[in-house]
Formats: structure tokens, sequence, C-alpha cells
């Protein structure tokens, strides 16, 4: 039985993944800003086997409210083996090119909200010199698209950010793993025409759970997506620029 | 790709495909019909809304209580602690009574109850023979099981539900609190409003395994010698007929659920159907082969078999319909009275006749126990279920005759494998119907219902 705190358990991939840790008996902390929806899923994952189910509201963009937070899971768990970070939005991009309170509203969740968690959760990780630490980014942040990029921007600046994270810990026990899922069939994702390259919410949440297992660095899920993301990397940039990507 | 039905007849113009996720949201605002999908397992239209909207409400699917009833046994086992059983044996502890009740969204399938709670002793008290379909489907269609003429049918399991309805309405319904709406919707097709919640029974079982019994026989009238006694003796009986032979031959299959201790073996991973092929290899030459040889297949005639091959031989193959080709086939199921044994013998001589064959032809007969909904399918007598590929002009005009046989029988037609009953035969099957009309939604319709109502 592990110990594991879920940061934006309401998530379709956060709730997938936590339904196959609850299968086998690991203890939950949850945290999400809806607290109706968070009942619900807690309800649930309590009858399909979690040990413990608690929960907590937060709106993760409220710094002042992470120690507390996290104070509370460890409290709640007596100790936590692994946290995951899946909240995040998917904003329009051509609103965003027309209101920078909108962009930067987009790095606060997707980008410094992330980075102020793992801050927290990484120094405790490392003075215990043990626990996986699991953030959900995206293949959007392997580089910067006309389609996508401040979102983009927001994931590749925590998969800098975990990065270098990941080379502090490793002096630890403690583990930093990035997950980059490409197109997952999810709420965020309800208004794009679906096609054979998208995934289900469960496919990635298996993937998760084997990665944190397995203690891995960085990994696309599903896997497929390291090989189309090392073309887009190499594409060169003025060829790049007459895609429509 | 638009979505479709079990039956994967040519498709009909799409709906437009709405998630469902939230129990506590509203309905959508929409100019157009909206109807309930669960997880496409009908195989006709009652599932599918031309021009309208889908609510995909597999989206919903989470367990919301589980309470089981203080045990009712004299010495329960101690009660061990909430083992999380290895994948390859259910240990069964029984610890608590003998029936539970379980409230779930309208989306969990049946195979998830049982993946979460056969491990813990608990199973369903009406499966039809597949696992995957939704606690919603099952109560819009009352399905039916193997144990009808012990159990009834789905919706008699059924405590009580939440309705949706396109004004804003929120209904619990029971047999006590809205009950007539309770009744309208079991077995409602969907077209009361959408089910957002179910209270369930679920029944002890002491292990995942059935004791089975097996025996060829030769005729219906062996076949109802053979039914009435296993009625009496058995929780499960059905049959399965070769309709292509001369007198009709088939298998008969009784089974009870195995005592505490049995260890059946777990079944493998289920195997996918890989492709559509373009013209089906379903055809009468390989069904008469492959029903001879179903027939004679070295079969024990008792044994200890794990539940999940027995409830679902089909769940094995997943997408099986496919192999029935790009044109699609067609389910015929039917219920006639008790006393019209005459119609079963009729209708499968007009089978054997029209050289039309059917791989998974099923016998069955449904006990007393009046079904709750006001349209439910189930009534005491036997019901014949066959399934025919499309071959056009002889598969209908077979159905034809199929349904001047059950209709001067008194009898009637499964909505849920119905994709082409003509509409009077569905308005004399169903004498509540026109009572039904004042619980259909305003707002709510689908293929089935345009083209019954007519
Ligand atoms: C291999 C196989 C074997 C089968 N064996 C049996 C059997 O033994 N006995 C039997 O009775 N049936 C049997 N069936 C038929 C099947 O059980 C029914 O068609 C069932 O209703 C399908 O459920 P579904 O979740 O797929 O619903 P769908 O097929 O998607 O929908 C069925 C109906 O339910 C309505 N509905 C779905 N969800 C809701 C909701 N939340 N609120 C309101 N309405 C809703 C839909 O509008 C539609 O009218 C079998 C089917 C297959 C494919
Ligand atoms: N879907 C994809 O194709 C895809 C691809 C790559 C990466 N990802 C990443 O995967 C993760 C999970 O997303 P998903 O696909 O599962 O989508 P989702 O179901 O829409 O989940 C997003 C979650 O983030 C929560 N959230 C948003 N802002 C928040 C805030 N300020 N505070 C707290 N919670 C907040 C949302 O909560 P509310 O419901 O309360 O708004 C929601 O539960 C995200 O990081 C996403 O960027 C998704």
């Amino acid at each position: 039985m592990q110990n594991i705190l879920i940061i934006g358990a309401t998530s379709a991939i956060a709730e997938a993944s936590a339904r196959r840790f609850a299968a086998r008996g690991d203890a939950l902390f949850l945290v999400a800003r809806d607290p109706v929806r968070l009942e619900h899923i807690g309800a649930d994952l309590r009858l399909r086997g979690a040990a413990r189910v608690a929960t907590f509201v937060m709106d993760a963009t409220d710094s002042a409210a992470h120690p507390a937070m996290l104070d509370a899971a460890e409290q709640a768990l007596g100790g936590i083996d692994v946290a995951l970070i899946a909240h995040g939005t998917l904003p329009d991009q051509k609103a965003c090119e027309a209101s920078v309170e909108l962009t930067l509203a987009t790095l606060a969740v997707n980008g410094t909200s992330v980075i102020a968690l793992a801050t927290l959760i990484g120094a405790r990780f490392e003075a215990r010199k043990t626990g996986v630490l699991a953030v959900i980014g995206s293949v959007a942040g392997d580089r910067g698209r006309a389609s996508n990029y401040v979102y983009g921007t927001a994931k590749g600046m925590v998969d800098i950010f975990m990065q270098g994270l990941r080379h502090r810990l490793s002096k630890s026990g403690a583990q930093a793993l990035l997950i980059k899922p490409g197109f997952v069939d999810t709420p965020m994702t309800s208004s794009f025409k679906k096609g054979a390259l998208w995934a289900q919410p469960d496919t990635i949440a298996r993937g998760i759970v084997a990665a944190i297992e397995a203690r891995r660095d960085v990994v696309y899920l599903p896997g497929f997506w390291r090989w189309i993301m090392l073309i887009i990397r190499h594409i060169p940039e003025r060829i790049f620029q007459r895609t429509s990507l | 790709m638009a979505l479709n039905s079990w039956g994967r007849l040519p498709s009909l113009p799409a709906a437009q495909e709405i998630p469902w996720r939230q129990r506590d949201d509203a309905l959508p605002e929409l100019p157009i019909p909206l109807l309930a999908f669960g997880n496409g397992r009908s195989y006709g239209d009652s599932c599918l809304n031309s021009d309208g909207a889908l609510l995909l409400t597999r989206g919903t699917d989470r367990f919301i209580s589980f309470d089981a009833a203080p045990t009712t046994r004299g010495n329960p086992t101690p009660a061990t602690p909430a083992t999380h059983p290895t994948p390859a044996h259910t240990q069964v502890t029984a610890t608590d009574g003998d029936s539970a009740y379980l409230r779930c969204e309208a989306g969990v399938l049946l195979a998830d109850i049982i993946e979460v709670f056969l491990p813990r002793g608990w199973f369903l008290p009406v499966t039809p023979g597949t696992r995957f379909v939704t606690v919603g489907g099952a109560i819009a269609n009352d399905v039916h099981g193997k144990n009808h003429h012990r159990a009834g049918s789905f919706g008699a399991h059924v405590r009580s539900f939440e309705l949706l309805r396109s004004d804003g309405s929120r209904r619990v319904c029971s047999r006590h609190e809205n009950a007539d709406w309770f009744a309208a919707t079991i077995g409602g097709l969907g077209l009361t409003g959408l089910i957002t919640w179910a209270e369930i029974e679920l029944r002890r079982v002491d292990s995942d395994g059935l004791t089975v019994e097996n025996t060829r026989f030769h005729g219906l009238d062996e076949f109802f010698a053979l039914n009435g006694e296993a009625e009496a003796a058995y929780e499960y009986a059905v049959a399965w007929i070769d309709c292509l032979a001369k007198t009709p031959r088939g298998i008969f299959m009784a089974a009870d659920h195995a005592p505490a201790g049995s260890r059946a073996r777990t079944p493998g991973k289920a195997k996918r159907a890989p492709f559509t092929p373009p013209l089906s290899p379903v055809n009468t030459a390989s069904l008469s082969l492959f029903n001879q040889a179903y027939y004679h297949r070295p079969l024990p005639s008792r044994g200890l078999t794990h539940l999940l091959p027995f409830f679902y031989p089909l769940d094995g193959i997943l997408d099986w319909n496919r192999l029935y080709g790009r044109r699609g086939f067609y389910q015929y199921q039917c219920v006639v009275p008790r006393a019209a044994r005459a119609a079963i013998d009729e209708m499968l001589h007009a089978i054997a006749a029209s050289g039309q064959g059917s791989l998974l032809a099923v016998l069955k007969t449904f006990g007393h126990d009046a079904s709750p909904g006001m349209l439910s399918f189930p009534m005491e007598g036997t019901t014949l279920a066959l399934d025919f590929p499309d071959q056009g002009e002889a598969t209908q005009a077979l159905f034809g005759r199929l349904d001047a046989i059950v209709a001067s029988a008194g009898g009637r037609l499964y909505p849920a494998k119905d994709a082409r009953m003509p509409a009077y035969l569905f308005r004399q099957g169903y004498p509540q119907f026109d009572a039904f009309g004042r619980f259909v939604d305003p707002r709510f319709s689908s293929n089935f219902w345009r083209r019954i109502s007519a």
C-alpha cells in the first residue's frame, strides 16, 4: 500500500489514475477546487478499494494555501509516497493572443502553480530522501507552435523546472517524473475532433502508474509520441514555419 | 465515425454526440431531440437518434454507495481483512448478509460491478448475455437473464433511481415514491428522460464458480421436459438450438452458483475481431458447419466453470459483431405465452424452410413474475432469440412470416434487439403503449420511437 497525494484530482486523467491506485488498495489524498465533484470521486474510490480517502478543496493557483494543504496530506496519510500534479487548463490560443490577462493566467495555472507545488513537495521529499513526484506536462511543451504556444510555454517551463529538480533530487533517494501525454479524450479536449492518435484517459493512467513504479524520468504517453516529438523538435525552423501544426 | 448500435446495420444519419460526465449537470439546451446512449449494446435503433443528440452516459461511471444488509446467516465466517485478490483466483469471504444495495451512476458497466464486487462475494441478481452494458441501459430495456424463472427481470432488483427530465426536474423514483414514473422508466427505452443514478440489489455468491449441467436434446418436447425439471431445480436454465437441423436439436444448460471453496479456472483475456470483412464469413454453409460442430463438440455432462464464460460466452471475443461483415445483421427475439408452444415449432420450421440460419439461437422460458415496467419485454412464456445476417428481401420476408406467428400467438418482440418491427406488432404486443405516452419526455426521442409511433 502506498500513500498518494493527487492535486487536480477531478481531472479525467487523474481520476483514471486514482482508480488504478484504489484497486490496489492505496491510501489517497485528493485535492481539487470543486468540492461536490471531489466528494463524488472520493466516494467512488473508497468503494473501488482505496484503503483511505481524504479530500481537500484548494485552487492550485492559491500558493498561500499550498503549505497547509501539504501538512494536511502528510497528516492524513502519515507521509506521502507519491505526489501526482494533474491540474491544468487548455485555453483558446486566439483568445490568449487577444488578452495579456488570459495569457498570464494560463501561465499561472499550468506553469507557476505547478512549480510552486513542486518546489514544496521536492523539498519535503529531498529531506525524507524518498518519494516520487509525478507531474503531468504535455507534448505541447516540446516546441512552440502557433496553435497553442501559450499553453505550450507553461508546459515547457515545467519541463525545464523538472529537469533541474530531478538533477538536484538525484543526490537524494527522491524522484521527479515528467509525464508528457499526447492527445487525450477528456473534458479539456471535448471540442476537438478525435482521430487515430487519440488515447483514452485510462490508457494514460496505466502508463502513469507504470512510470511511477519504474521510477522513470520522462515518459511520453502513449509511447509513440516520443518518436513524433523527436521529429517535430528536429524540423528546422525555416521549414517549421511553413507548416500549420 | 458515427456511433452505431450492436447490429451495425448500414448507418442511419448521425446524431450529435454529447459527452455526459457529471450527474449533477443540467441537460444541454438544444433545439433537437435528446436520447441517452449507454454502451450501444442494443442491436437495432432504440439507442440511436438520427439528427438528434445522444448523451454519452459512459462518462458518469462512479460508484456512490454500497450497503450490505446485516448478516442473516447462522454463523458467518470470521471477518478477514479486505484482501485484494490476486487476479488468478477470487476468494470470497462471507461476512455480510445475502443481499446488498449498490448505488451508482447510470453509466457504470455491469462489467465494472463484477470486477469490483465479485471478489468481495457479490454478483448481479440478473444479468444479460453480455456484461458490457450500462446500468442505465439495463434498466431502460428491463433486461433479463438465464434466471428469469427465479428472479424475474433486472428491473425487479432496482430499488430506486433518479430521473432527470428536460424541464430540469429531478425525481427519485421507487416502488413507493413516484411509482408511476418508476414503472414507465423501467423498460422505458430511454424515452422518459435521463436516469442519472440507480440503486440496485446485489446478491451473495459463495464463489466465482458455477456447477453446470449440459444435456443434448432432440425436438421441442424434449426441450420442454428438460426445462420443466430444470426450472424447479436450478437457478439458471437456457438452451442453444441448431435451427438448421431438420428436427430442432440443441444443448440444454442448467446451472447453480457453486458452493464456497469451489475454484474455477479464471478465463483468459478477451480477443478482438481484427477487422470488418467486406463480405460476411457467416453464411448458410458456414453456419450449418458451425452448428453441427457445436452440437457434437465433446461436452462434459456436469462440471464446474467460472461464471464469466457461462454468462458471457461472446464477451470473450470483443467486437464479434464485426464478423457479420459490412452489411451488419439482425436479431429477432420474441416471447410467446407458455401455452403457445406450437408457435415456437412453427417458427423453427419457417426458419429451417427459409434456409436462413442463425448462429446463436437461444431458447428459454420466462417465469410468472410480472415485470415492473409498462413496456418491459419479459412476460410468462417461451422466448426465442435468433440472429440473421442481412440478406435483403429474403430476410425481410422471413421476418414477415415470423411476425405473423408471434402476433397470432399473442406474443411480442424485444425492442432492444429490433431494427424493423412493424408498428402494429409493437402496439399489439405492448398493451400499455397508449398509457405510456404521457410519460415520454417531450424533448426525448429515438429512431425506434419515431418508427413505432409514426
Ligand atoms: C451479446 C449480447 C447479448 C445480450 N444478451 C441479452 C440478454 O440475455 N438479455 C437481455 O435482456 N438483453 C440482452 N442483450 C441486449 C442488451 O442487454 C440491451 O440492449 C441493453 O439495454 C444494452 O445496454 P447499453 O448500456 O449498451 O445501452 P444502449 O444500447 O446504449 O441503450 C439502450 C437503451 O437504454 C437507454 N438508456 C441508456 N442509458 C440510459 C440512461 N442513463 N437513462 C435513460 N435511458 C438510458 C437508451 O436510450 C436506449 O433506449 C444482449 C446484447 C448483446 C450485444
Ligand atoms: N487532454 C489532453 O489531451 C492532454 C494532453 C497533454 C497533457 N494534458 C494535461 O493533463 C492534465 C490533466 O488534464 P485532463 O486532460 O485530465 O483534463 P481535465 O479533465 O479537464 O482536467 C483538468 C483539471 O484541472 C483542474 N484545474 C484547472 N484549473 C485549476 C485550478 N486553478 N486549481 C485547481 N484545479 C484546476 C480542473 O478542475 P475544474 O474541473 O474544477 O475546472 C480539472 O479537474 C493537465 O495538466 C493537462 O494539461 C492533457
